[in-house]
């Protein structure tokens, strides 16, 4: 799904829109049955739904679940998974693990960035196409170094690796594009 | 009270004996490519019209392909091939395993697949190119028996992981599987208690306090609601065990989960897996799934009018989570902070009730112990650390992967003898480029040549100011700057801190600028000093265990790597060359041939020099960035390693 289609809108200008995305989160409450306990997977199902976690959806669970919005945020906030903010099309993560580390992951990280033109602060490409981010660890450790995109793991990468595979993507998106004119 | 044949049910429904071909689907061999290779095998095995069992689902065993199996020259009547977790050997991935002949092919790709199968599993002919070469006597060996990689280790926890399907909990039955569990519930909570007080086991989640202690002290609260938590939130990077355990042998941590329940009387049991381990929380929730439908949890198990529940929780990525009060609190669905102890959390845990946590690799280690006797669970290991460990083996080592071997191994043993040797950047064995081992990840410590002899067990490291820690090894050579390393955890931890505590929210932060102001040039010796004091205030001021052991690398380097500290803060100088701001780029008069390239490229005009004349580098200028050792042709610019 999209990710444009599924940012929920805050004005009521597209009832329908807004409507069905709400009724996804109604559904995860109700599966978790609106129990604060189950605060934590509830996020998860909703940031799996959205891709991360609007504020305004934030606020709904903590009513829906009859705790202080700052609890939910809170949480949301206290856990690196959680995303307060969209994420683009391709996550790109690049292991800084211990064994990772030594086999040199930063360059990896410093050449990818550099490719897309983003920082440790903004992390995301204005096309929403990449988000680059560091992880502590993905076990991986025997293919170290690793870099993941979405679930694609690419063990023992090297600098220009990681660029070439960041490239392809481009040309691979740049293509459907075409394509869709 | 125990159900009638419910064990052999499992197995029968499991007739096993056939040739079976196993690819390793272990988070490593997947990335590098297993399961292309995985159906490259039933596709190509489907054209050559052989009889094969896709998978080992109870619901569809031995499904046929062909009206007639020919060919077969073992004589066995069918064929399986099957996916399989972690097997640790995880460089030479991806592995495909010819049971059971015991062959074990590395680097096997998809074009592989066609020869094995019409020299191997046809002709019985070994496929050389894809056996592995003992780079030591350049023989070939056929399978794990010959591998020093495995020969040397000894498998337990580890052993099913890699043959048998962690899928199917028929194939685990087949192999012994819930028999611990029944024979628990055959005994009272008490004898379960003293057989795993007998073992001597120690948690193998870091602290090594004793689980029959732990189980005792639960055991022992007159409560009707307990509960038990796997530990699974394996955070602590460059560490790899548990995820391989959960992916490899799903319901031996399931098993020990049970007998851990029925030992205190809990009827709730909880696996916290981080969630950075997909394949690890599928294949767990499937185990969850399958032992419910078979009836080994929910109501009435094993005959007896005990409940016992499960649910796997996926963390939320905080490390802090790993310890046991923070892993409550995120279970409970708050901010995963810790909270002083005592209470206990055996006294007073999950929902305010009596709550034991144990790591994954602990419970796996107790269904052995209940199925074989305490007793037998101290043969291996030494009288303080009974039993085997397993570690991750990673770094600058010739085979990384997953090992086990029993406490009181040396160090020597792990690294040269089980890992190959230590590597260089490039990749090449050298003999002389070993420098540590980081043992513990960020709460451990380092280890040095002079510990090469050192028995790893908990008291011996801990003597040395190391710890087991959940048993990350992480291999470092000699172009690894130690003060960059200690730097790399404090980082790590100053990041993971809950922000509870002060001195290990500020302190840790503080400890990361002073570490850089060393990384940078800025440094005194008062700044090392500082940093000591630092480091004891923070060790001394936190609450759990993050913040105890946070200073940890920080005062292991500066313990047995204190020469290179002073390099960088008397002579401004990183001996590896690592620390950019303290690179001092010169030109090689010798090599420079005057082109000028480098003044050119050079963005900050840091370079000057006459046409056809060596050239020089202002070192006020210079921003040491490396374009000019990138673009000179004659390797002229040294000072960049």
């Amino acid at each position: 799904m999209s990710l444009l289609e599924t940012k929920p809108q805050p004005t009521g200008n597209e009832p329908t829109s807004v409507g069905r995305q709400f009724k996804a989160v109604c559904a995860t409450l109700a599966k978790h049955g609106n129990q604060p306990a189950r605060l934590i997977p509830i996020l998860q199902a909703v940031q799996d739904e959205y891709d991360y976690l609007p504020q305004d959806v934030l606020n709904y669970i903590a009513t829906a679940l009859g705790v202080p919005p700052a609890r939910v945020f809170g949480v949301a906030t206290f856990y690196a998974h959680f995303a307060l903010e969209a994420k683009g099309k391709y996550v790109v993560r690049i292991c800084d693990g211990t064994a990772c580390h030594v086999k040199q992951s930063i360059p990896i990280l410093e050449a990818v960035r550099k490719k897309l033109k983003v920082t440790a602060e903004k992390k995301t490409t204005p096309d929403m196409l990449f988000t680059v981010e560091t992880v502590a660890c993905l076990g991986a450790c025997g293919l170290a170094p690793v870099m993941v995109v979405n679930d694609e793991v690419h063990g023992q990468v090297t600098p220009a690796a990681a660029v070439q595979i960041i490239e392809e993507i481009q040309k691979q998106e740049q293509a459907a594009k075409d394509g869709a004119k | 009270m125990i159900m009638p044949n419910r064990i052999t049910d499992l197995i029968a429904d499991n007739a096993t004996g056939a040739r079976r071909v196993v690819v390793c689907a272990g988070t490593g061999c997947v990335a590098n490519g297993a399961y292309k290779v995985y159906q490259a095998f039933l596709d190509q095995l489907k054209q050559t019209g052989l009889t094969v069992a896709v998978e080992f689902r109870p619901e569809s065993m031995f499904e046929k392909t062909c009206e007639t199996n020919h060919n077969l020259e073992s004589g066995h009547g069918s064929l399986a091939v099957t996916k399989s977790g972690c097997q640790g050997f995880c460089q030479m991935g991806p592995l495909v395993t010819v049971l059971p002949d015991g062959i074990l092919y590395n680097k096997v790709r998809p074009g592989d697949v066609d020869e094995i199968i019409h020299s191997t599993l046809l002709k019985n002919q070994l496929v050389d190119r894809l056996l592995f070469v003992d780079p030591a006597t350049s023989a070939h060996c056929k399978g794990t028996g010959e591998i020093p990689f495995y020969q040397r280790q000894q498998r337990f926890v580890l052993r099913d992981c890699g043959t048998i399907d962690p899928e199917s909990i028929g194939e685990y039955c087949a192999n012994g599987g819930y028999e611990a569990a029944e024979k628990a519930f055959g005994m009272t909570p008490e004898q379960v208690v003293q057989e795993v007080a007998k073992s001597g086991l120690r948690g193998r989640g870091g602290g090594g306090f004793p689980t029959g202690r732990k189980w005792e002290a639960a055991r022992t609260q007159k409560n009707a609601q307990k509960y038990v938590i796997c530990n699974a939130d394996e955070g602590d990077p460059g560490a790899f065990m548990n995820r391989s355990v959960m992916e490899g042998n799903p319901h031996s941590v399931l098993e020990g989960l049970i007998i851990a329940a029925r030992a205190i009387g809990a009827n709730q049991t909880y696996v916290y897996v981080r969630s950075e381990y997909p394949l690890a929380v599928k294949r767990m929730k499937k185990a969850v799934a399958d032992a419910t439908a078979r009836g080994v949890l929910g109501d009435n198990v094993f005959g007896s009018t005990l409940s016992v529940n499960c649910q796997v929780m996926e963390g939320a990525g905080a490390f802090v989570c790993g310890e046991e009060t923070a892993m409550i609190a995120s279970i409970e669905g708050n901010r995963g902070m810790p909270r002083p102890k005592p209470p206990f959390p055996a006294q007073s845990g999950l929902w305010g009730k009596p709550t034991i946590i144990n790591n994954v690799e602990t419970l796996a280690h107790v269904v052995r112990i209940i199925r074989d006797g305490g007793d037998n669970f101290r043969k291996l290991g030494t009288a303080t650390s009974p039993g085997t460990k397993t570690f991750a083996l990673t770094g600058h080592v010739a085979n990384t992967g997953l090992i086990e071997v029993p406490f009181g191994t040396t160090l020597r043993e792990v690294v040269m003898n089980i890992g190959g040797g230590v590597t260089n950047d490039a990749g090449a064995r050298t003999g002389e480029c070993f420098k540590a081992v980081q043992i513990g990840g960020p709460s451990g410590g380092c280890l040095t040549e002079d510990h090469l002899e050192l028995p790893l067990d908990f008291d011996s490291l801990r003597g040395v100011g190391a710890m087991v820690g959940s048993g990350g090894l992480v291999v470092v050579n000699k172009q690894t700057c130690m003060v960059g390393m200690a730097r790399f955890f404090m980082e790590f931890t100053q990041r993971e801190s809950c922000g509870k505590c002060v001195l290990c929210r500020e302190g840790t932060k503080q400890m990361l600028a002073l570490l850089d102001d060393v990384m940078e040039g800025r440094a005194t010796l008062d700044t090392l000093k500082l940093l000591e004091h630092l480091a004891t205030a923070v060790q001394v001021g936190s609450l759990c265990g993050l913040g105890k052991t946070a200073p940890n690398p920080v005062l292991s380097t500066l313990r047995h790597f204190r020469a290179e500290y002073d390099s960088h803060v008397l002579h401004k100088c990183c001996p590896t060359g690592r620390c950019k701001a303290l690179r001092k780029p010169e030109i090689d008069a010798s090599k420079c041939k005057g082109c000028g390239l480098c003044a050119r490229k050079c963005a900050v005009g840091a370079i000057t020099g006459e046409k056809k004349q060596p050239h020089h580098i202002d070192q006020e200028k210079c921003i040491k960035c490396g374009v000019c050792a990138q673009v000179c042709k004659f390797e002229a610019v040294v000072g960049f390693n």
